[in-house]
This record gives structure tokens, sequence and C-alpha cells, in this order.
């Protein structure tokens, strides 16, 4: 234990230093910014439940369905040392498949709940067969194998439900857009911690992460070792579909529709993104799913940030990309090398100075 | 007299530290105008991080280092070749899709403006002078691995060397290549080149060089004169033991083996990289497949292991006909494959010590049977014990290992599979002799144990050491197998030089 805590000294997160002092340097800056930036207060929402509220909760509300597509995406680059693009278009149509479900019944129940998740969790898994299927058997470069269904994904969306924007009205759905009665803490949150409760244990009750990294770090190897490589990268992206799926429902819950031209516009690059912050490598390898979620708090952090500056909203994305390109630079090799070595040097300039002392 | 005894490089007291480790402490070296001299150890000595050192790519901890009686400051790759230190890698760092011409001169082009007709005149010039026999227009991947390497030379020799580096050069030549390289490497001796020279092959530091330095564990063991030091010594200097356990590994007994206790058998089998043949092998035998390196040798034992795509041909496992079509069949069947190219087919290469040990037996459990942590740290450390691997942990990531650490580790993983038929292609290849050593006892051992063993090696004495039965392949086909009396060097030799007379007789 005390050994653990004097790495951390170190600078020993490993692969989590660069999430975790962004998100550190964030907190910071805030509270000098403006103290009462965290305050997290309790109040009635609109229903009458007692719930938590401020810019904390608001953003890890926020961040939920970047933080479960996130923890997928990990998985896929680990494997295939690429990225789904399409992400954000497929979680379209999963909802949309989600919302036809709901409405093709007289009235929303429970049952039917389940039911239409099922459903939009198939479809998802299907069009992460499909991506799949293209990069692990065709072998095709991921970021152009997924381009087709991030061309033509919110089309298919559209056909779904007639291209209309479908209201969903049910406290069910609110239930899982916003609070369950009598739990303070907001569902999309909850959900999050349940799928990465459901990762961890799927890497400690099956080989998915030993298999993963191998695929990923020397496909030829790993074949040679008896690892099936094709059936590896295809089942990341299906599990990718899960958590497009996933994604897909929080974000027409939260609405009470789906409109399948902006359901979750532009997340793939933020997925992306959070991969990248949370220091996994880009071009496949071991990997953190710690680190991703991390890193897409990180994104929505720095969002509200700067709109809490009164950054205006069509400046944000700028000054997003600044701060990104810090963080990015930071965690580039040749920084880490050039710091580790500073760190040895200090190490040894502080035992020269002790010999002397001695 | 007094003209060539004046050195050339100095290294002096040379120390450098990585976490964990002190990879070379105190290290003299020094170099002299006009020699040849090996640099040698085990894997691990401290040849590479010296040569590193020298280099640029490492920074030394401490000491100092002179050319020509200047002391300098080496902090960069660039500094060295500014300093007349250039060097030749194992693996060709040029690119094979230029011109010779143009990867003699790139990175120093004098303006932008690339004067092409003048650098090809130019290089014309040095390969003539040089005899190396390529054209400055040719394209450098269509000349073969000993001409790239000499063009790499000639780079070398063009941008005013005065130390040339030669790191494990020879590792991928024939022997008629070796001997051109070498014509090449006098001649540079002759206008005053002083030359490191890096290689695992003993007989060639004996035909070239002048001076041997030995390293162990990252400290001097001494310079020697070639002449004044038998190979015997050399290499009890590099293992830092007697030999007496090097002479007192026997060959091996003959055994004799009935009919009932072949444990595999395959007839007419064939894959996409190896024509038709016919195998078996009995329980508790080792045998070996020979051949000049392209023989078919290697992709032979891949079909017997399901690593290529399967055309055609029958397979009797313990006398059962049997299916394998893919690596996961021939695990499931027993058998275990450790493959030639350590890098590419072998080390998955961030993953740590531990994770690469356990591989194979928990793809042979299945997906949905992980290995507990603390039953794979047991295995781990059962396996690092038993074969000597030197790591700093179970943790420690493969990739930082030295070569034969590495091998070890990925025989440490098919040993833990208990395989009943393990085959080992090219095991000791660019290891050093103390584990070359380990291995071949290892290969015995399982032997006694009722495992076989299909054993590749280049060098055809280790084979004869350990083999009770070499197959002969040249062009993909067999064309001969010795055993008993026939298993001797000239046999070899005759066999795969001109299989026909084996074969008559």
């Amino acid at each position: 234990m005390k050994n653990k805590i004097t790495n951390i000294f170190k600078g020993g997160f490993g692969q989590l230093t660069i999430p975790i002092v962004a998100i550190c340097m964030l907190v910071i800056f805030n509270l000098f910014r403006d103290p009462s930036f965290f305050s997290v207060g309790i109040t009635h929402n609109n229903d009458g439940n007692i719930v938590l509220a401020g810019n904390l909760i608001s953003i890890i509300n926020a961040a939920s369905e970047l933080a479960v597509l996130a923890m997928g995406m990990t998985l896929v680059t680990a494997a295939c040392a690429g990225q789904d693009i399409s992400v954000g278009a497929a979680a379209a149509i999963a909802g949309s498949a989600f919302v036809k479900v709901l409405k093709s019944g007289p009235e929303i129940t429970g049952f039917s709940v389940i039911l239409a998740f099922i459903i939009a969790c198939c479809v998802a898994m299907i069009f992460g067969a499909f991506n799949g299927t293209l990069v692990s058997v065709f072998n095709i470069q991921p970021m152009i194998a997924t381009l087709i269904l991030f061309t033509c994904g919110r089309s298919i969306a559209y056909w779904i439900n007639g291209g209309a924007s479908v209201p969903v009205d049910s406290p069910i759905i609110k239930a899982i857009g916003s609070f369950i009665p009598g739990i303070p803490v907001p569902t999309p949150v909850l959900i999050v911690i349940v799928v990465a409760i459901i990762f961890k244990l799927v890497f400690h009750f099956t080989s998915l992460e030993l298999f993963t990294q191998s695929v990923g770090i020397n496909g030829s190897a790993s074949r040679l070792n008896g690892i099936n490589a094709t059936f590896i990268r295809l089942l990341t992206f299906v599990i990718l579909g899960v958590c497009v799926a996933v994604a897909g429902i929080i974000g027409v819950s939260r609405l009470g529709l789906i409109n399948h031209e902006t359901l979750l516009l532009d997340v793939e690059m933020d997925a992306i993104l959070a991969v990248a912050i949370g220091g996994n490598n880009l071009g496949g390898g071991k990997f953190k799913i710690s680190g991703s979620i991390i890193g897409a708090y990180v994104i929505h952090m720095l969002t509200v940030t700067l709109y809490a500056m009164k950054v205006p909203s069509t400046d944000v994305k700028a000054y997003k990309a600044i701060v990104i390109v810090i963080l990015v630079v930071i965690g580039s090799p040749v920084i880490k090398s050039k710091f580790t070595k500073f760190m040895t040097q200090m190490k040894n300039r502080k035992q020269e100075v002790a010999m002397k002392g001695n | 007299m007094q003209e060539q005894e004046h050195s050339l490089l100095e290294m002096r007291h040379i120390n450098k530290l990585f976490p964990g480790v002190k990879a070379l402490s105190d290290v003299d070296f020094t170099l002299r105008k006009g020699e040849v001299h090996a640099l040698m150890g085990e894997n691990g000595a401290g040849k590479s991080t010296l040569i590193k050192v020298l280099t640029g790519v490492y920074q030394n901890d401490g000491g100092e280092i002179s050319v020509d009686g200047v002391k300098i400051n080496i902090r960069s790759p660039q500094d060295a070749q500014n300093n007349g230190i250039s060097t030749v890698y194992q693996e060709i760092t040029l690119c094979p899709n230029l011109t010779v011409a143009e990867n003699m001169f790139i990175g120093r082009e004098d303006s932008f403006l690339v004067a092409h007709k003048n650098y090809e005149k130019r290089a014309d010039k040095i390969l003539g002078e040089l005899g190396i026999p390529a054209r400055s227009t040719q394209i450098l991947g269509s000349c073969s691995l000993a001409v790239q390497q000499m063009v790499a030379i000639a780079r070398a020799v063009d941008m005013k060397c005065k130390v040339l580096i030669l790191d494990e050069p020879t590792s991928s030549l024939d022997d008629k290549e070796v001997k051109v390289l070498f014509d090449l490497m006098r001649d540079l001796k002759g206008r005053g080149v002083g030359i490191i020279f890096v290689t695992h092959f003993l007989e060639q530091v004996y035909e070239i060089c002048d001076r041997i330095t030995v390293l162990r564990n990252g400290e001097l063991v001494g310079e020697y004169l070639t002449e004044e030091l038998p190979q015997v010594q050399l290499v009890a200097k590099m293992i830092g033991k007697d030999l007496d356990e090097l002479s007192s590994f026997e060959g091996v007994e003959e055994k004799h083996f009935d009919d009932s206790d072949i444990f595999y058998e395959a007839s007419s089998l064939s894959s996409s990289d190896a024509l038709p043949f016919d195998f078996a092998i009995h329980k508790g035998e080792v045998n070996g497949f020979t051949g000049l390196l392209g023989s078919g040798r290697s992709e032979s034992v891949r079909a017997i292991f399901g690593a290529d795509k399967i055309n055609g041909g029958t397979v009797k496992i313990k006398g059962e006909p049997v299916k394998i079509t893919k690596p996961i069949d021939a695990m499931k069947h027993g058998i275990g494959y450790l493959a030639e190219d350590r890098k590419r087919d072998g080390i998955i290469a961030d993953l740590s010590v531990r994770e690469n040990i356990i591989l194979a037996l928990q793809v042979m459990k299945g997906f949905f049977r992980p290995i507990s942590r603390s039953e794979a740290e047991s295995f781990a450390d059962e396996y690092i014990k038993v074969l000597n691997i030197k790591t700093a942990s179970r943790e420690t990531p493969i990739g930082s290992l030295s070569g034969g650490n590495q091998q070890k580790v990925i025989l440490a993983r098919w040993l833990l599979t208990h395989p009943d038929y393990l085959i080992l292609d090219e095991p000791t290849r660019g290891i050093d002799v103390g584990t070359k050593l380990e291995i071949q006892k290892l290969v015995l051992k399982l032997a006694e144990d009722g495992v076989s063993v299909t054993f590749i090696s280049s060098e055809i004495e280790e084979m004869l050491r350990t083999c009770s039965r070499l197959i002969v392949m040249r062009d993909r086909h067999v064309v001969g197998e010795l055993k008993g009396a026939d298993l001797n060097q000239t046999q070899v030799m005759k066999t795969i030089a001109g299989g026909e007379a084996a074969n008559e007789e």
C-alpha cells in the first residue's frame, strides 16, 4: 500500500497521469475562478422529487452518453488500431428503433421499454457487426469502413420513423432520461456506473482484455497462439454496438423525442478524443477503460467551464481546441520522455547532495 | 608502428543506468586505426547499450569518449555522425523503394535542389571503388540483403566515417555473401577505418577480427588479441564459467522407436506455402528439419501446426485421424509451435512477461475461463525460476528484455501448455551461447519426459547434438532422411548440396 502511494507521488499513475492531471487542473482553475462552481445543492424538480443540482452534477450527467460510447470505443481502438466514426449515426438508428417499438404498442409499459431496449441493442449490434466485418474480414481501415455508416446512418434512422420527430411521453422514459423518483442522482449517471461495472465483470470473467490487447499489439503472433483475431475484432465492434444503443436510448429519453438529425451529433469525434485523453494509444494495444471515462468527463467539464465563463457558444469549440492541443502535446511521447529524464536528473542531484552532506 | 598503435576511439569509465538496472558500469573500450574489433558478450551483457551510447541513441551517465584524442560529447545520432561514427544495423534502415544513390545521399543533400545526376555519378564512383555489385540507379529493394547492407556501408564510408559499427551484419546473409562483406571490411581496414564488429558467430570473429573485447553483466571482462584467445576460452569468458558443462554435453544416444509409438503422422500434407510431404514423429523423439534458408523447412513445420492455409493431406495423432487447419486445432491436440521470427510471430511486446507466459494456455482454456491473476502470477514466477529468465519483474513488458530472455518467455508459454509435441523453429537464433546451451539441454530433457520435439536450427552442429533424426530439405522438397551413423556434418552437407546421392545409398 505504502509502495503504491509513493509510486503515485513519483508521477506513477502510468497511463492515467494525463487525464487525472487534466481533471485536477480544471477543478483547481474553477475553484479559483468561482469557488461556488462546484457547490451541489438539493432542490425539488418539476415532478416534485428531491434531486441533486449544480454544475458538477450537470457535467457528470451530460457526459453520460459520451462516457458509455468512449468505453466501447476504447475496445475497438485497442483491437483494430482504428476508430469507429459512425457511432453518432448508429445511435440515431438505435434511438429510432427504440422509439418505433415503443410507439407500435398501445401504451408504454415497463415490459415494452425492456423489449424496445433489447431490439434497439440488437439493431445496433447488427450495424456494429457490419462495421466489424468490413474491418476484420475485409481488412478495411476502420475509419474508411465506418465512413459508410457515418454517411448513411441518419438516413436509415429517417426511414424507421418516417422522418417525423416522434415524441415519447411516459413516466418511465422520463425516469431514464432524468431522475427515478426517490433517487437524487440522475439516472444516466447510474447507467454509466452500471455499464462500467458490466465491463469490469466481463474483463474478470472472460479473457477479453488479454485477447484484445494481444490482437492489437501483434496480430500475427496472436493468430499463431490460437487467438481468432478476426472474431475478437468483430466482437469489439458488436460490444461497441451495445454501447451505442445505450447511449442512443439515454439521448432519446433525455429529450423525450427522437430527432434523427441531431441526436448525438458530432459525438464520434468527442468519443475518440475521450479515448485519446484517457492515455490510450490510438494505434491499438494496451488500454484502460477508466482513462476513457475520465477523458469523457474532462471534455464535458471543459465545455461547461467555458460556458460558465460566458464564452459565446460559437467560440467554445475554438477554446476547447486550444486546451485539447495542450493536453495531447503533454501526453505525447516526446514530452513524456523529456519529463522522465528531468525527473531522473533531479533524483540524481538529490542523491549527490545527500552524499555531499554525509 | 607508432602510427598504427595510435588509438582512434577511446571510451573510458562509461556508466549507463536504467531504472533499476546498471546496464554498463565502468566500461573501457579502445579502438585503434585500421583494426577490426569484435565486441562480444551474451545477450544483456551490455553490447547494445555500449553501441547506443557511442552512437548517441543513449547518453552515458558517466565517463568520457574521445575520438583522435579529442574529447567529445555525443548527444544525438547526428553528433555521432559529425564525429565520424557510423553504424550499420542488423535490420536495414534504408528505404527499399528509393534508388541506391538516393539512399546514399538521403538526409545529407547539399541544397534543396537535389542534383540527381551528380549524386548518381558520385554513388557509382564509391560503389566501384568498394567493389559493390550495384548500380546507383537501381531500386534498393531489388538488391539482395547483402548488397543492401553494403550500400549502407558505402553511405557510411562516403560520410568520411572513422569508426564503423557493424551490428550483427551477417545474421541474415549466406556464406558467400558473408565472404564478400568480409572482403569489403578488409578493404576499409586498409583505408584506416576502425571497425567495431558485433556478432554471435564465433567463427566469423576468428576469421576477421584483430582484437576482442568481452563484456559480461555490464562489466568489462577484458580486451584480447584474437590469436592469443582460443575459442573455448572466449566462450568461457563470455558466460563466466568453466567449460566443463560445454564439454560434458554429449551427443544424443541412439534410441529405438516402435511404430506403435508414433505420436504424429502426416501423409502428403501440403499448405499454401509447403509442397506435399510425409512426416512422422515418435513419442519422446527429437527430430530436425534442415536445409538452407528458403528450402521449405519452416514452411513444412508451419503446415504441421496449421499456421498457413492447409491445402491437403491427412494427419493422424496417436493413430487417430484428425483435422488440423488452424493453430488452435493443433494446440488442442497437444502441439506447440515456437515461431522462427520472434519479433513478428512470438512476443506481444507491450504486454508483461506474465501475460506473455499465460497467453497460449489461456487460449486453450477458452475465452470464458480466464486464468486468475494469482494463478497467472504463480505460473509466471515458476517459469521465470525454472528457465532462469532475467527480468526485473514478472510485470516488465517483454519487449524490454534481451533477445535470449524473450525467447525463454516464449518457451515458457509453450511449456506451460504441457504439449505432447513441441516444434521449435530456430529457438537459438540471435541468442547467446549460454542460453543456447540451456535450450538444447531443455530439449533433451523434454524428450526424456516423453515429449516429441522437432528442432530447427541454421547451425548444423547444434542439430547434430540434439536430434536423433534429420530430415533434409532442398528447393521445398524432402531430399533425405539421416539417422544413426549418417548423422555427421559431412553427410548432412552432402545431402543438402546434392540429395540424390544420399537417397540412393
